[in-house]
């Protein structure tokens, strides 16, 4: 009985038919896959993509060389030379990420008090040369400044839950 | 001895305890912010409150004499919430800096707070603003974060002796202060920055530069005068980031000079890192293959009598063991380690060393200062000295210059003469010295280093015997040395050998025909045309003018060496940073130059160095050991001189290489010795 089950269901093509029927089924569904670069997925506010340094609206940078990044970083990418600024206060005179180092695990951005170091949306930063991947101040603060407004949305957004 | 019940536990305390050292001994911890076991008991934190037993409130333990009898609990709810209470309240005003205050990490109020403390506080209103106060070049302030437990002023008061801070106002809005603005001028006033319990104190040149948590940090020993305190290194890197104290009670204890706490900076600054090679009258820069072959090509055919050595102030006695083998290899006797031409020689060790020991200042019950100023030669022995004499019943005389020590002194003469009548019992001072039971006298390096040097040096030991300074448990004669390499140089015998010239005799032109200075800073090699000059060293100081070749080498924080400090104390400095660019440890350039020149020594090792040193002078090989020197032997009776008595120092911050290439003390020099004003005056701000 069995064998005869599964002749006629060759004899009927039931197997193309299901087959051809599932491929008409996702012809008309949405495609999961996407044209990038022309189309990006969503992020979440929680993403941890390439660093910046933040300033505050007054343009002042928010970093006080405290250091407690450079300890928590496990993969001592972070380093940090600090003094007193000609007013007294306390600022780094030398920041530097070795992205070729860093795992991205957001302890950074945990560690800050000042919310100055973070990880923004940005995840488009491959270069070409191992040189490029390693940031400097300056590399970081015009992070910071190309991407604030997407920076400050997403703390905004995750703040409830911190 | 009162015997007192502590959380159950029967203890019995010696008698003037208090409750707080009664705990200790129990071994319960008491958080403390006021106390301060070296310094007299305020009582003001109230961090140490305990419980007693039949007492309503909870006791300040730290000011609380344990008696007979008492109860004391200090694990009850009672006590934990008084601590809470007090820490709520510290910290109303105490701001919430601490990612930026640079005692973060090793702070006593965010230590306690994390284990005593409140979780969150109540407070919502607006903290207390302090405006900070200008101390001078050497400490900053932030007084917002002061917790008023007035350890800084009781250290000024008590143990550096001057009365330069103190506390206006009262309750919330006390605050420390110099009444009128001006710098600290005490010569041990940074240690208030490690006494401050928080952030209010802090070093000035290290401000903002590292954390804790980052430095490495090695034990070492300080060379900037004899007394060879205990001192920490932290380093980050290849760089010194600060330098502390590290407790030696019979050294130090816990305190160290300015000058060896703010002087690292100048291990940055003009650094020698390259061998240099005069070349058509100009030096150039060098490798050490060259350097070496100039110096192998002058010492050719050069009798051994015409070559000479002169020792610096800095050096460690493994490089002095090297000198005196090479020059011995060289047939030279002409080998010095007296720089500023002092009488003092290698033969009696007990006439050049600080025998009473300076934790034996505290035996003492009277003391003669001849041609010293301790304050600045050696600031430690000086607090030795301040804190005999709060203790009462210790008088102090003095020949030579007045000079204000700190504590009551009796100036009796300007110089020999009155050496002379106190040696014949005619000065009224004589009958002080003839009524005390341990007296001791203290002889300074001005006058050893005069003409008449060894006269007085045998008219100090006469009087040391006169006045019976000298007996089976007691040595009350003391020299006190100002250079860290002294005292290892004449145990190692770097004094002219039989016919050899010492450093005046070396300096004069056409004495010699290759001079080499070995960390020699404090003599002029210039003028002398026709000798060779190498110089050995780590800074482009004196030395290095009139040089024909220098041969960079390693600072005391850069080599692991041997120092023996005045009392004869040998300690061993580490190594902390490696030597700048091309410079070595100086044994090795010796060891290396021996072999150019054909004479190899053979000492490959530093255990092969100390080994030889053990040798020599086999006291050295006892690290922290003082070995008691017989007393005799004190140079040649003579006339003295009328000119009085003076103190070899006249800038206290500027005494050395290191020292002098240090930005920081030139500031203070500046302050302080030539009373000019680098800072904010009292219109200032």
């Amino acid at each position: 009985m069995l064998a005869l089950d599964r002749v006629a269901r060759s004899f009927l093509w039931q197997e193309l038919i299901t087959g051809f029927g599932l491929t008409l089924k996702y012809m008309f569904k949405r495609k999961a896959t996407l044209n990038y670069p022309y189309e990006k997925g969503p992020l979440s506010p929680r993403f941890r993509g390439e660093h910046a340094l933040r300033r505050y609206p007054n343009g002042e940078e928010r970093c006080i060389a405290c250091k407690l990044c450079e300890a928590v970083c496990p993969a001592q990418a972070i380093t940090i030379e600090s003094e007193a600024r000609a007013d007294g206060s306390r600022r780094t005179t030398r920041y530097d990420i070795d992205m070729t180092k860093c795992i991205y695990c957001g302890f950074c951005e945990e560690a800050c008090p000042v919310d100055a170091i973070v990880e923004g949306p940005n995840f488009e930063f491959a270069a070409e040369t191992r040189e490029e991947l390693f940031y400097n101040k300056n590399k970081l603060l015009a992070n910071g400044d190309r991407w604030e407004r997407e920076i400050a949305q997403n703390l905004a957004a995750d703040a409830p839950y911190r | 001895m009162p015997k007192l019940t502590i959380d159950g536990q029967e203890i019995e305390v010696p008698a003037g305890s208090t409750v707080l050292q009664a705990c200790e001994a129990a071994g319960r911890e008491i958080p403390v912010f006021c106390f301060h076991p070296r310094l007299q008991i305020a009582g003001n934190c109230r961090m140490c409150l305990v419980e007693m037993e039949k007492s309503p409130k909870p006791i300040a333990s730290c000011a609380m004499p344990a008696g007979d009898g008492m109860v004391i609990k200090t694990d009850t709810p009672q006590v934990h919430k008084a601590r809470k209470g007090v820490l709520e309240l510290l910290l109303i005003n105490h701001p919430l800096d601490c990612p930026i205050c640079d005692q973060g990490g090793e702070c006593d109020l965010q230590d306690i707070t994390l284990f005593y403390g409140p979780d969150s506080s109540r407070f919502a209103e607006n903290k207390r603003p302090v405006a900070d106060k200008y101390l001078g070049p050497l400490i900053s302030t932030h007084m917002t974060r002061c917790i008023h437990c007035t350890r800084c002023i009781r250290f000024l008061d008590e143990i550096a002796g001057v009365e330069e801070l103190g506390a206006c106002d009262r309750g919330e809005h006390m605050e420390i202060t110099t009444w009128i603005e001006s710098a600290l001028t005490s010569e041990m006033s940074g240690n208030i920055i490690d006494l401050c319990p928080v952030g209010a104190l802090n070093s000035k040149p290290y401000e903002y530069r590292a954390r804790t948590w980052e430095l490495r940090k090695t034990e070492s020993i300080d060379v900037m005068d004899a007394v060879g305190s205990n001192i920490r290194v932290d380093a980050r890197g290849s760089e010194v980031m600060r330098i502390l104290p590290r407790l030696h009670e019979d050294v130090n204890e816990e305190w160290i000079s300015d000058k060896t706490r703010f002087a690292y900076d100048g291990l940055k600054k003009r650094r020698l890192d390259v061998p240099f090679v005069k070349k058509d009258g100009k030096l150039a820069t060098s490798t050490w293959r060259a350097a070496f072959a100039a110096i192998r090509d002058e010492l050719k055919d050069v009798p051994g009598n015409r070559i000479g050595f002169v020792i610096g102030d800095q050096v460690d006695c493994e490089t002095m063991v090297l000198v005196k083998d090479l020059a011995t290899a060289l047939g030279s006797p002409n080998v010095d380690c007296r720089q500023d031409g002092t009488k003092l020689t290698a033969a009696a060790r007990g006439a050049y060393l600080f025998n009473t020991t300076i934790a034996g200042i505290e035996q003492a019950d009277a003391c003669l200062l001849i041609g010293t100023n301790p304050r600045h030669e050696a600031p430690l022995v000086n607090a030795r000295l301040r804190k005999r004499s709060r203790m009462g019943g210790f008088k102090v005389g003095r020949i030579g210059e007045p000079f204000d020590l700190t504590y009551p002194v009796t100036d009796l003469g300007a110089g020999g003469q009155t050496l002379r009548e106190l040696s014949d019992g005619k000065h009224s001072f004589a009958e002080v010295l003839e009524n005390a039971s341990r007296p001791m006298l203290i002889l300074g390096q001005g006058p050893l280093a005069r003409a008449d040097g060894a006269a007085i040096l045998a008219l100090a030991g006469e009087v040391a015997e006169r006045f019976g300074m000298v007996g089976d448990d007691w040595n009350g004669f003391n020299v006190l040395h100002t250079a860290a390499s002294r005292v290892g140089g004449l145990d190692l015998g770097l004094v002219p050998g039989e016919g050899g010239l010492d450093v005046a005799g070396m300096l004069q032109p056409g004495a010699l025909d290759v001079l080499f200075l070995v960390g020699a800073d404090e003599v002029e090699a210039k003028g002398l045309d026709g000798t060779f000059v190498v110089y050995m060293g780590t800074h482009g100081d004196r030395g290095v003018h009139g040089a024909d070749v220098i041969l960079p080498g390693a600072a005391f924080t850069e080599k692991h060496g041997t120092y023996v400090n005045t009392e004869g104390r040998p300690q061993r400095a580490k190594l902390a940073v490696f030597p700048p660019g091309e410079a070595k440890e100086d044994w090795k350039i010796l060891r290396a130059l021996s072999e150019v020149l054909g004479l190899t020594l053979p000492l490959n090792t530093m255990g092969d160095v100390r080994r030889r040193m053990a040798e020599i002078a086999p006291s050295l090989a006892r690290i922290d050991e003082i070995e008691p020197a017989p007393f005799g032997g004190f140079g040649v009776a003579g006339d003295i001189g009328a000119e009085p008595f003076a103190s070899p120092l006249r800038d206290f911050y500027l005494t050395n290489p290191i020292a002098r290439a240090s930005s920081v003390m030139q500031e203070c020099s500046t302050l302080f010795v030539q009373g000019g004003s680098t800072g904010a005056t009292g219109t200032h701000g």
